[in-house]
């Protein structure tokens, strides 16, 4: 995805407070989403040591991940599905071209795929004259208003009730005005129902993928993937391959964890498993790197290939639910995408690791528990030392660093007016600086505390 | 037992109340307190910027202000974590490994190392908890909402010593009010709508003071407070501890 209009995550944050009812709304939304996660946690005594399995599971799966995919490749053939691996976006995106081609279709049913968002897949099909069509609810309707999801699990959370009924007003043909989320839920129901019987090639995404089985299992909440899995021809399944885990037991771990934090859901409502095609059906699998190897690579950055893609870390986090997931300007918005999208492309996402306050919550709520603020920390100093901020910024800090490594200049700046403190953004008492906006400077007293404590005890 | 005090250098410069407090409340409790003069910043608002490399200057500074001391205390938790976590000179890493140890966020100074449990002091009035994130998350010095693990919190058991002290419930427990550093300006729109928003708790909820122990949050939230007009007032944990 590329940025809107060429602005960064402040711009575009800034571009979504103009309305703040809006705002109030969106963070009241995911905050509810957040309370869920809490109470579903809380009820299972050992979530912290889940949650601990659950990372030392992955780290494992990423100490040895070529050994499992050439496991898992290996049980998936036998069982008769056909493998293919994607160096890259591209390479993933003519894949799943060629094997539609070879289906003799131009139309093709999607279930939930971040890896596609990633990948640009729907764009490039529909320049070689591909239709897809997104089967889960909230990235059908996203579709329709010609937008990218906002949120990994709640793809049009950005969007009210009211403004769904206009576009399916727009698109489905049902009458003006309506907002009660039964009769829309029922109309894309009967929309997608169509899609369905008619689509002889389904894509869907992966959540796991078994290496001791070579199978594959996709959670949804709608059964959208199983409806267009099982009655096409063709199933196209594509996952990133950090989706492996070592074997079917382990499910019982990510299953148990993924939901509730995502949405408080004890597990979702289809979790289904893949194992082989059915006679006279085709199933394949796309085994896609796109940057995974590079990040596996990073040393301080290769846990956040841990991500079971929960959302649990966007809901958390008090700056995407005040800010909306487009003002990422990346597939994968909130924390997790801020240390994932560096590594795709630095320039164009050197803001995104600075979009925190490093509060801490995204990594208390991380169910594989990705170091995600420290990752943002560490990505920062990456980003500087790689020349990716701005010039003035580097000057600032330059003088600031100057004046704090030295007491003497430190207190001339002090003793110079506290209001001019060059260093400290609050203190520039003018209509230009950003802090002055919505917020007041502290009143300067009448001494620093070093002058105080030279008077009285010194 | 010799303390050697740091006060960060936006709590000498802005709010010296907090730091006479936070000097008083430990000679009241019976410590030798000592602040090195020579002493300016932690380094954490050049390293939270990406510009960790710039902050040698500091880092030797720190070490040869606060080598000498059993332990060194501020009354903040976001310096104490940043010196925690981040402190290191090539020339002396031993030392400032020994110094990361022997630094305390103050209400975690006086819970686990005096182990205060009285306290002379009067506060009568409604106060609301702010949980500075750096103090919370990454000192531990109270639970969290998002882990399932038993509650406590050193500074409310502190504030549960003062007298007349009535401590208000918010909607949100441990919400991040914003400030973030140079976030505060460089994200201006989304750091002042959380400070917005953190300080509409405490107002609904009846605060006549918002406490926490770190000034930089109250800062932020006191810019807030201010352009409101509203009169609810600031207040750093130690001035409270150290009131009456």
């Amino acid at each position: 995805m590329i940025k809107q209009a060429g602005k960064d995550h402040a711009e575009l944050a800034d571009d979504f407070n103009r309305d703040e009812d809006r705002v109030n709304w969106h963070d009241e939304t995911l905050w509810f989403i957040r309370e869920k996660r809490d109470k579903a946690a809380h009820k299972i005594p050992e979530w912290e040591s889940l949650r601990e399995a659950a990372s030392q599971i992955k780290n494992n799966v990423l100490s040895n991940l070529n050994n499992y995919l050439l496991q898992f490749e290996k049980n998936a053939v036998a069982n008769g599905i056909e493998v293919h691996w994607a160096a890259d976006a591209a390479e993933h995106n003519a894949i799943v071209h060629r094997l539609i081609n070879e289906a003799n279709v131009v139309r093709m049913v999607k279930s939930k795929s971040m890896l596609t968002e990633e990948c640009g897949l729907n764009e490039y099909l529909a320049k070689h004259g591909i239709e897809v069509i997104d089967s889960d609810l909230g990235e059908r309707i996203v579709q329709l208003a010609e937008e990218p999801p906002s949120h990994i699990v709640l793809p049009c959370i950005h969007k009210k009730k009211e403004e769904i009924g206009e576009i399916f007003h727009k698109h489905l043909g049902i009458d003006a005005g309506i907002s009660d989320p039964q009769f829309l839920t029922e109309a894309a129901r009967q929309h997608l129902r169509e899609i369905f019987l008619t689509r002889k090639v389904a894509l869907t995404g992966v959540n796991f993928a078994v290496a001791e089985t070579g199978e594959f299992v996709v959670c949804t909440n709608e059964g959208n993937a199983d409806m267009g899995a099982h009655l096409a021809d063709v199933h196209i399944a594509s996952m990133g391959i950090e989706k492996l885990i070592p074997e079917r037991k382990h499910l019982g771990v990510f299953l148990r964890l993924l939901t509730r934090s995502a949405t408080g859901q004890p597990i979702t409502t289809y979790s289904s498993h893949f194992k082989k095609p059915r006679a006279g059906k085709k199933m394949h699998i796309i085994l896609v790197d796109n940057g995974r190897t590079v990040q596996l690579g990073r040393q301080d950055f290769r846990n956040s290939l841990k991500c079971i893609r929960c959302a649990a870390c966007m809901n958390t986090c008090p700056v995407y639910r005040r800010s909306g997931g487009h003002s990422y300007h990346t597939a994968i918005a909130g924390p997790i995408g801020s240390i994932l999208a560096p590594n795709l492309d630095m320039k164009q996402y050197a803001d995104l690791p600075f979009a925190s306050t490093l509060c801490g919550s995204c990594s208390n709520v991380c169910p594989v528990k990705i170091d995600i603020h420290e990752q943002l920390y560490k990505w920062r100093q990456v980003l500087v030392k790689e020349g990716y901020v701005p010039a003035a910024k580097k000057a600032a800090m330059q003088v600031m660093a100057g004046t704090l490594s030295s007491p003497t200049l430190y207190k001339l700046a002090g003793k110079a007016g506290r209001f001019t403190i060059k260093y400290a953004p609050f203190a520039v008492s003018n209509s230009l600086n950003p802090w002055f906006k919505q917020r007041d400077m502290p009143a300067a007293p009448k001494q620093s505390f070093g002058e105080w404590y030279k008077q009285n005890r010194d | 037992m010799t303390v050697g005090l740091f006060i960060p250098c936006y709590v000498d410069q802005f709010y010296p109340g907090a730091a006479i407090a936070s000097l008083q409340l430990l000679e009241k409790l019976g410590v030798t307190v000592v602040y090195p003069t020579r002493q300016t910043c932690c380094g954490q608002p050049m390293a939270n910027s990406g510009f960790e490399h710039l902050t040698s200057g500091c880092n030797s500074l720190f070490i040869e202000n606060f080598k000498d001391f059993d332990y060194i205390v501020a009354p903040s938790g976001s310096c104490v974590l940043h010196i925690r976590d981040h402190l290191h000179d090539d020339n002396s890493p031993e030392t400032a490994k020994a110094i990361s140890g022997k630094i305390y966020e103050l209400t975690s100074f006086l819970t686990d190392i005096l182990k205060v449990k009285t306290l002379q002091a009067n506060f009568p009035h409604r106060v609301g908890i702010h949980q500075s994130c750096h103090g919370q998350r990454g000192l531990h010095i109270s639970s969290m909402t998002e882990l399932v693990e038993p509650a406590y919190s050193k500074p409310e058991s502190l504030l549960k010593l003062v007298n007349g002290i009535d401590l208000i419930n918010l909607g949100r427990k441990d919400e991040c009010c914003g400030f973030g550093g140079t976030f505060c300006v460089t994200e201006e729109a989304i750091s002042a709508k959380m400070g917005k928003d953190r300080v509409a708790d405490h107002l609904d909820h009846g605060a006549e003071y918002i406490t926490g122990v770190d000034m930089s949050c109250l800062m932020h939230m006191e810019g807030i407070l201010k352009r409101q007009g509203s009169k609810v007032k600031v207040i750093h944990i130690a001035e409270i501890l150290n009131a009456g």
